[in-house]
């Protein structure tokens, strides 16, 4: 006599759709989900491996690093995603770049009085380094751009306008065009640029030249000096160098206006 | 740049490092130099100069070859530079990377900055110029005589020995590093392409997947940095770990909302929660689909995104209309605000000020004066 387990039904039905997939090649999702389950587990030890002999390399060769993103780019991973990822928690990358991020904001946040929230990748570079101190990681330029990569992410405006062989980091969510971003690019030079300038140089109608150094003006990103010999100059702060401008305290500037 | 010679770099008896800097890009005369950026290291007796990443590309000048040196300052886009005046090569010049310059000056740019301590301490050897105590024999082109070789006492092999060990060993731990680098990559494509499988089957409804294996799916793609090709889910792409860091962020952010108006921009809520955590610190995208959770886990906490662009936390509480009200009543009180005095009124952020006076006059209470000088908001009397 056979005694029919209960549930014997639904353990059949599901033995013949698993024969009809196996027939046709395929294998069900939730295989492959414990397929997935078991590898991980085993990449995760890998890893660790990975992690207990290498982790300095990723920590102090900066190239290492370049090399280590692009390879997971290719391959279609993004290491720093989340915290919580596996080569955030155990190669420590993700902490590296986060913390990255929180100088970046900090610096960006505290010149945008001055520079409109403008500011070229070397001064951010040099602040940020300064900032970390003489025993601090090492941090390059191509971490810096991964950093403000993440940031975006937070809809905060974070972008890199291309200027001049490097960048400018835009920090707030100014409407910069391909007009504002060509005249960005001739002002680099010197660090201001005029009307005229636009006109030889970009071949722009002098209404168009004025609409877009207006605009810079209202953001902030861009400083009249209508006391130029000759004709009134834009200066752009955010290409001021260290060495050419320094801060300068009320008392000090009392003294020197006349 | 006639006046450097090829040179294992290893430094010679009596011969001591003084500094080294790398980030440094050479010039001959005004043209960039056709080598890549590199250390250069300044000794006692020479000054040598050796590629990052290529070490067998090493060369070297004596320090008497030096007339004079001056500092060129950083310009805009450009790093700072120690101009070098030297003298004519020697006929008996070992040969280097350049057989003739047209210019008797060199230039070391600082891309990764240390001009200003190197300068001092080239100031400090060409002052003392202690190469001309304790000289070590120059080597002739052509090996005239034993006498023409370079003296070596057997003590300082040992150093030199170690020095080239160890820069061996460490370009033998960075290879040994990108092999098992190349090696890891290679499975986690594997992981990568099975994960994609999963993700059509989920699409095509093969097989019969529960609630609960699509939320374990969900984090082995969040463990192993893959992105999440499945839209159709109840949390976004939440996980447990952005449940929880959710709620956890709710408890966190209620006094720092409540101390700022009720409003935070999510930069600053990523700051104000990594500089709080010390370490394990939360990714921009972790912050993100943890707060998109706040709604659906019934939390009093809202992710919003103005118009802008601009992403914000906000209490629950704090309300549209009491926001534009206040807005609408500053403003009417003060006949006028820009967003800077908004801010200094509120103590509040720039940023945050200004949202709040475009949504009020998205709503048809207040209108703009857009001018150079600024953008000024009025009641709205049409």
């Amino acid at each position: 006599m056979h005694r029919r387990g209960v549930g014997a039904g639904a353990i059949a039905k599901k033995k013949l759709a698993e024969a009809k997939y196996k027939e046709r090649g395929t294998v069900l999702a939730e295989d492959q989900i414990v397929q997935m389950s078991k590898q991980l587990e085993t990449f995760k030890s890998n890893l660790e491996e990975f992690a207990s002999k290498h982790k300095q390399e990723i920590r102090k060769n900066s190239e290492f690093r370049v090399q280590f993103q692009e390879m997971c780019a290719t391959i279609g991973v993004d290491p720093l995603a989340s915290g919580k990822g596996f080569w955030s928690e155990m190669l420590g990358v993700g902490d590296f770049y986060y913390e990255l991020g929180v100088q970046i904001v900090e610096v960006c946040l505290a010149l945008k009085h001055r520079n409109g929230g403008l500011i070229t990748l070397d001064e951010l570079h040099q602040r940020v380094l300064k900032g970390r101190g003489k025993f601090a990681q090492d941090v390059s330029q191509d971490d810096l751009m991964r950093a403000i990569k993440k940031l975006k992410v937070m809809g905060n405006g974070f972008g890199m306008i291309p200027v001049g062989g490097s960048y400018l980091v835009q920090s707030v969510p100014a409407e910069l065009n391909m007009d504002h971003t060509v005249v960005l690019q001739l002002a680099e030079k010197k660090g201001y640029v005029s009307v005229s300038e636009i006109k030889d140089s970009l071949k722009w109608e002098k209404e168009r030249a004025c609409h877009i150094l207006d605009h810079l003006l209202k953001e902030g990103l861009a400083w009249l000096d209508s006391q130029a010999p000759g004709e009134a100059q834009y200066w752009l702060p955010a290409l001021f160098s260290e060495i050419t401008s320094r801060d300068v305290t009320p008392e000090e500037a009392n003294q020197m206006t006349p | 740049m006639d006046r450097f010679s090829w040179s294992n770099g290893l430094l010679e008896i009596n011969e001591t490092l003084v500094i080294q800097q790398r980030g440094v890009r050479l010039y001959d005369g005004d043209d960039k130099a056709k080598l890549d950026v590199g250390v250069v290291l300044l000794s006692t007796h020479r000054l040598i100069w050796r590629d990052v990443k290529n070490h067998e590309c090493c060369i070297a000048m004596p320090l008497s070859q030096i007339i004079l040196f001056e500092e060129q300052a950083a310009g805009i886009g450009k790093s700072a530079k120690i101009v070098i005046h030297l003298h004519a090569a020697p006929a008996n010049k070992e040969p280097g990377p350049y057989q003739h310059s047209k210019y008797s000056f060199i230039k070391l740019s600082f891309k990764e900055h240390g001009q200003i301590e190197f300068y001092r301490r080239l100031t400090e050897e060409m002052t003392q110029k202690r190469w001309e105590n304790t000289p070590f024999s120059q080597p002739i082109s052509t090996g005239t005589g034993s006498q023409a070789g370079r003296t070596r006492a057997v003590g300082i092999v040992g150093i030199e020995r170690k020095i080239e060990e160890k820069r061996k060993e460490t370009d033998k731990n960075i290879s040994e590093a990108f092999e098992d680098l190349s090696k890891l990559m290679v499975k986690a494509k594997e992981m990568v392409e099975l994960s994609r499988s999963i993700a059509n089957k989920i699409k095509d409804k093969q097989g019969d997947i529960t609630e609960d294996e699509t939320i374990r799916f969900k984090s082995y793609l969040l463990s192993m940095g893959i992105a999440n090709p499945v839209t159709r889910d109840t949390y976004g792409s939440g996980t447990h770990y952005h449940m929880q860091l959710a709620k956890q962020l709710g408890d966190m952010l209620q006094a720092p909302l409540e101390e700022r108006g009720g409003m935070m921009a999510l930069t600053e809520v990523y700051c104000l929660v990594n500089r709080a955590r010390g370490m394990e610190l939360l990714s921009p995208e972790d912050l993100v689909n943890a707060c998109k959770m706040f709604e659906s886990l019934k939390l009093p906490l809202r992710l919003r995104v103005f118009d802008s662009g601009v992403m914000v936390v906000q209490l629950q509480s704090h309300s549209e209309e009491e926001m534009i009200a206040s807005a609408l009543d500053s403003v009417s009180d003060k006949g006028s605000l820009t967003a800077e005095e908004f801010a200094k009124l509120l103590g509040l952020s720039v940023l945050l000020c200004k949202e709040r006076l475009l949504l009020a006059e998205k709503m048809g209470h207040l209108c703009r004066d857009d001018s150079v000088e600024g953008l000024r908001f009025y009641p709205n009397r049409f």
